[in-house]
């Protein structure tokens, strides 16, 4: 630990400004909480939300754990964490289950989180209407109207172009049916683990300079239709490589020499216990 | 094998970290701090107005660290400013007392107490000069000694009153009583939108120079601003830094000075209407930058004119457009973000492609 810094390397009067915007957050489920965002050591765009709120929560009791896109050893990954454990010296862990803390890029882990755990979630676009009203004064007026039928218009026209619905990551949701919110950019898969669960989720855009949160036990909906329902994506009867998981989300892999295809669990840290235990299969909230 | 699907990440950092350094490290000369803040003040000074932190030392190391980047000591600084906790605030600086090494006007010719050019390459020929690969330190330090012995003292005290007074005076420039209102400050609030001016000002000193004079310059292009604004004043010199003593607030500490450029930009707007015409006055845009940067200064008051007329269609007058992508910080990092593996995210884009290529309907 570099006893240089200050622990957690932001100024204690930073860490208790972003704590108060946190609190607002969990009161205010979906809701974007605007925050006098600090620069950190890391590029803003990789992270730096995520990494303040944690950086404000963290205490020297916390087991950290930091995914990136499911990956434990991901360069940004392996950053965070090496910058974290420099300014905290906290524990850090691959395993969801042993972790108290977890900060990610894109996924929420396979193993259903608890009550006595924290997920953050690195935003790159925190306002879900950016794709339909660019300005974000005029975006904001409508969330405080809850006037969101430029969103559905949006379905609609992918509907009648394509379909169906061809949102991908970050799939809208209405939390706690009043805020439409960015769930930031996990997969379809994800989004209904946000929905009413244990743990605790939130939010950080660090260039955007916005906090949000999904309390425990908080409705969350992905926006759809009665006869257009929202899907996940397609795993189909894709096997991982590794462990052998079924109905888990896969990273997709090629074979330069055979050109063959490989599938391989995005979330290594699931991935690398279910090999040891020598499971098959892991039956995740989604594997239905 | 891709960078994240492998184990081995640890490793790779390690080793690319350590391959910087051998960049870094090229030639066999000692690159010392001092040389930066001594013979590359103008880097300097851009590192420190985009970093929004006065600090030589620290700009000139943060250069050294990064080879010269200036997106990357900008960074470096940023980051540190962020572990810094706010110990004072100083008192406002007040840029008519500057003590100026430069002052001109493009409005009047003659102005009170003179136009000085003070050292500018406006009026150099930019012209390689070759013989600098061969400089002598020791002649470079006999010219100095001969150039100081003859310059009065005094000359270097110069004060002046803004030629903006003078219009004020005449009455074509509205006077207004000084506004005490707390100013906003970006650094430690999310920047609201429409934003105060106070924040509009400071988040224009800290813009990316080129995107300030980049966008300043469309707009005199004809991107919506379509007035030519003249330089009523563009201003260098050093203005004195104080905090109030703790103990006694009537008294001052001062802190040092620094070196600002501060321009005024005139131009003319319908200001009221008179008896039976529309009267024309003069109206001020306002730029700041340390150091002698007079380009971003003069593209920062153009820019703080063109926001009050706003435009949703024309980029130089949309405030969102302007104030919320100049940041060097936020753009330089989420431009470089996507160098980041996106795996999940494109397996889920690509679930969708396949998905209605297969003309699969919900």
């Amino acid at each position: 630990m570099d006893e240089s810094y200050n622990f957690a390397f932001l100024d204690e009067g930073s860490k208790r400004e972003i704590r108060r915007a946190i609190i607002k957050a969990i009161s205010l489920p979906g809701y974007q909480v605007p925050f006098g965002s600090r620069e950190l050591p890391i590029g803003r765009g990789w992270g730096t939300g995520g990494l303040q709120v944690t950086l404000s929560i963290i205490g020297p009791e916390d087991t950290l754990k930091v995914i990136d896109q499911g990956s434990d050893d991901s360069v940004n990954a392996i950053s965070i964490k090496k910058f974290i454990s420099l300014t905290t010296g906290v524990g850090i862990t691959e395993d969801s289950e042993e972790a108290t803390l977890i900060q990610s890029r894109h996924r929420i882990p396979e193993i259903p989180l608890t009550d006595s755990q924290v997920l953050v979630l690195q935003v790159p676009t925190p306002e879900p209407l950016r794709g339909v009203e660019r300005s974000l004064g005029a975006a904001r007026q409508l969330h405080a109207d809850k006037e969101y039928s430029s969103a559905w218009l949006m379905l609609y026209e992918q509907i009648m172009r394509y379909g169906r619905i061809t949102l991908g990551a970050d799939y809208p949701v209405l939390v706690d049916g009043r805020y439409v919110m960015a769930p930031s950019p996990i997969p379809r898969y994800d989004t209904l683990k946000l929905h009413n669960a244990e743990c605790l989720y939130l939010f950080g855009a660090g260039r955007e300079k916005m906090i949000y949160a999904v309390p425990p036990y908080t409705s969350v909906e992905p926006l759809d239709f009665e006869d257009y329902e929202f899907d996940i994506e397609d795993m189909g009867d894709r096997t991982c490589r590794l462990c052998g998981a079924t109905g888990v989300y896969f990273d997709e892999m090629f074979d330069p020499q055979t050109g063959e295809r490989h599938y391989q669990c995005s979330d290594t840290g699931f991935c690398s216990k279910n090999a040891q235990r020598g499971h098959t299969h892991e039956p995740g909230i989604n594997s239905k | 094998m891709a960078y994240v699907a492998v184990k081995g990440g640890a490793d790779a950092i390690e080793s690319s970290i350590e391959l910087l350094k051998i960049w870094r490290s090229d030639g066999d000369l000692c690159l010392e701090v001092e040389m930066i803040t001594t013979r590359m003040k103008q880097l300097v000074d851009r590192v420190m107005c985009e970093a929004g932190f006065y600090s030589p030392q620290y700009a000139a190391l943060a250069l050294k660290q990064s080879e010269g980047s200036c997106e990357e000591a900008v960074f470096l600084m940023r980051a540190y400013r962020s572990t810094l906790p706010r110990m004072h605030t100083s008192e406002p600086i007040d840029c008519s007392q500057m003590r100026l090494i430069r002052r001109i006007s493009a409005a009047f010719k003659d102005i009170p107490f003179g136009q000085v050019l003070g050292p500018t390459y406006d009026y150099t020929h930019r012209l390689i000069d070759f013989r600098l690969s061969s400089e002598e330190e020791g002649s470079l330090q006999a010219f100095r000694e001969q150039y100081l012995a003859l310059v009065e003292p005094e000359s270097s005290d110069m004060k002046a009153e803004r030629v903006s007074e003078i219009l004020r005076q005449e009455g074509i420039i509205a006077s207004y009583e000084p506004d005490d209102t707390e100013p906003v400050d970006i650094t430690q609030e999310m920047l609201m939108l429409p934003a105060a001016r106070s924040a509009r000002l400071q988040t224009l000193f800290r813009a990316d120079t080129g995107f300030v004079s980049g966008v300043a310059y469309a707009g005199l292009r004809g991107y919506g601003f379509n007035a030519h604004p003249t330089v009523g004043e563009l201003r260098s010199g050093y203005i004195e830094v104080e905090i109030a003593y703790p103990l006694d607030k009537s008294e001052a500490i001062s802190l040092g000075e620094i070196l600002f450029t501060e321009v005024e930009s005139y131009i003319s707007r319908e200001t009221g209407t008179g008896k039976e015409l529309s009267e024309l006055g003069i109206e001020i845009g306002y730029g700041l930058v340390f150091g002698r940067m007079d380009t971003k200064a003069i593209a920062m008051s153009i820019l703080d004119c063109a926001l009050n007329y706003p435009h949703p269609h024309s980029p130089p007058n949309d405030e969102e457009f302007v104030l919320l992508h100049g940041e060097a910080l936020e753009m330089s990092g989420f431009i470089s973000h996507l160098k980041l593996p996106h795996y999940v995210t494109y397996q889920s884009a690509l679930d969708n492609i396949r998905k209605t290529r297969r003309g699969e309907i919900q």
